[in-house]
């Protein structure tokens, strides 16, 4: 069975360690947030300027001069600090955050990632990602494995405009975990209950490389 | 001491001319000088060149101004859902830079810090490099991009003084105190102004030298663009 969008999240919540500060992009990773383990602390970055980003407030409560980088209405926990949006990216290029995790359209076998603009069709902006994937160290892919029209979105080369160049380093999707090889390549990790390589190597339209047993994933 | 107090949004507008180069505080609906883009919107100013993480949302904020036509070009981040930006964008009908949000905020930063310009690995390798400098430090690209140069920036805070100095509350901030240093003349709103020495010096986020306008605001909306909540337990 393919995951549900919960469960790669889930799946991605175990990559994260104690003491992390970890920046969550919008969709499938803001939901990261609901799998942290009850047994580690880390600090969620919002780049509109909050470090400590707490769970929605209770309805009566909301703030609008509090939201998230998603502009939803967010809280603040005991040890969250405001700072301007130049401090913001200042600590992203720094390498002051140990984590993102980001959606994609397309990420190639080299690492390229494309999620900001479909030439003619629809432009959102890069937002703060293309900061993002120049400056983390650590990049972690929450996406489905193929698009709406079936086509793989783990290619050879992007073929959408990209938004950073050899900077993913991991993926999550409904069917694998995957890395990107150095040299380029897919390597398989772990795959998703039940899902036959053969299903991925189909799906995988960039080198997939398998070495081995290729377990499946765990959620706990 | 110079005044800097003047009595409203229209009289902190007044001199902006057609064609204008003007900053804009905020991200998304959050932190925007709402009283200067009203008197904006009422005034009809034109051709104004806005640099502004968001364009708002289609009848709120900036939103207002691209429904209007007022705005040839817009310098951003993030279009978001803001389809009458998206549509006026994709039709070719309103020029649009979009740029990496930390860029964005540097080059306001770098324009208040007195320097030039930046160097940021943001957009190496990308479409966002075209016809930019690289340079290579210890091994790695970066391209340089120059300081913003604004005729005006408008912010919004959450009190201020006679004297111009800032404080912002919560991630309202954002933009605002990078945006309020980058202005040839700099026009802040307050939902509180207050006398010079009302503020505790060590509180202040943005001090008054950066400000040459500033005035109490009025009926602040402060819409919220997604209402998140959580239920009682």
């Amino acid at each position: 069975m393919a995951f549900t969008k919960e469960e790669i999240a889930q799946r991605i919540a175990r990559e994260i360690k104690d003491g992390y500060y970890v920046n969550l992009g919008i969709g499938i990773p803001t939901l990261v947030a609901n799998y942290i383990p009850k047994n580690i602390n880390i600090v969620l970055q919002s780049e509109n300027g909050l470090l400590g980003m707490g769970p929605f407030p209770f309805e009566g409560e909301e703030d609008a001069d509090l939201i998230n980088a998603g502009k939803q209405t967010i809280t603040t926990l005991p040890g969250s600090s405001i700072f301007d949006s130049a401090m913001s990216f200042g600590m992203i290029r720094a390498q002051k955050v140990d984590l993102t995790i980001l959606g994609a359209m397309e990420v190639s076998e080299y690492g390229d990632i494309a999620n900001w603009k479909i030439p003619g069709k629809m432009v959102k902006g890069m937002g703060g990602a293309m900061d993002l994937v120049a400056s983390a160290k650590n990049i972690i892919v929450a996406m489905q494995h193929v698009n709406k029209a079936g086509e793989s979105k783990l290619l050879p080369k992007c073929s959408l405009p990209l938004t950073g160049v050899k900077c993913i380093k991991k993926i999550v999707t409904e069917l694998a975990v995957l890395d990107v090889l150095p040299e380029g390549g897919f390597r398989l990790l772990e795959r998703a209950p039940g899902v036959s390589i053969d299903h991925i190597r189909q799906s995988t339209l960039g080198r997939l490389v398998i070495e081995g047993e290729v377990p499946e994933m765990k959620l706990d | 001491m110079i005044n800097k107090v003047v009595s409203g949004a229209e009289e902190a507008i007044r001199d902006i001319p057609d064609g204008a180069t003007i900053m804009l505080g905020g991200f998304g609906l959050c932190g925007i000088p709402e009283n200067c883009i009203n008197a904006l919107v009422i005034k009809k100013t034109k051709n104004l060149i806005c640099i502004s993480n968001n364009a708002g949302v289609d009848d709120f904020g900036i939103g207002r101004m691209l429904k209007q036509r007022q705005v040839k070009k817009m310098i951003s981040s993030y279009v978001g859902e803001n389809a009458e930006f998206e549509r006026q964008l994709l039709s070719g009908e309103l020029e649009v830079d979009l740029i990496p949000q930390g860029t964005l905020a540097t080059r306001c930063l770098a324009a208040g810090y007195g320097m030039p310009a930046i160097f940021t690995p943001a957009g190496v390798g990308t479409e966002v490099a075209e016809g930019k400098e690289v340079r290579n430090f210890d091994g790695k690209d970066y391209l340089m991009e120059y300081a913003f140069d604004a005729d005006f920036a408008i912010v919004k805070a959450w009190k201020g003084d006679t004297a111009g100095n800032l404080i912002f509350r919560s991630t309202s901030r954002n933009f605002n105190p990078v945006m309020a240093m980058a202005g040839k003349i700099t026009i802040a709103e307050v939902e509180e102004l207050v006398e010079a020495g009302e503020l505790d010096p060590d509180h202040i986020h943005t001090p008054g030298i950066y400000v040459h306008r500033i005035f109490q605001g009025k009926d602040y909306e402060k819409r919220i663009e997604q209402r998140t909540v959580r239920k009682a337990q």
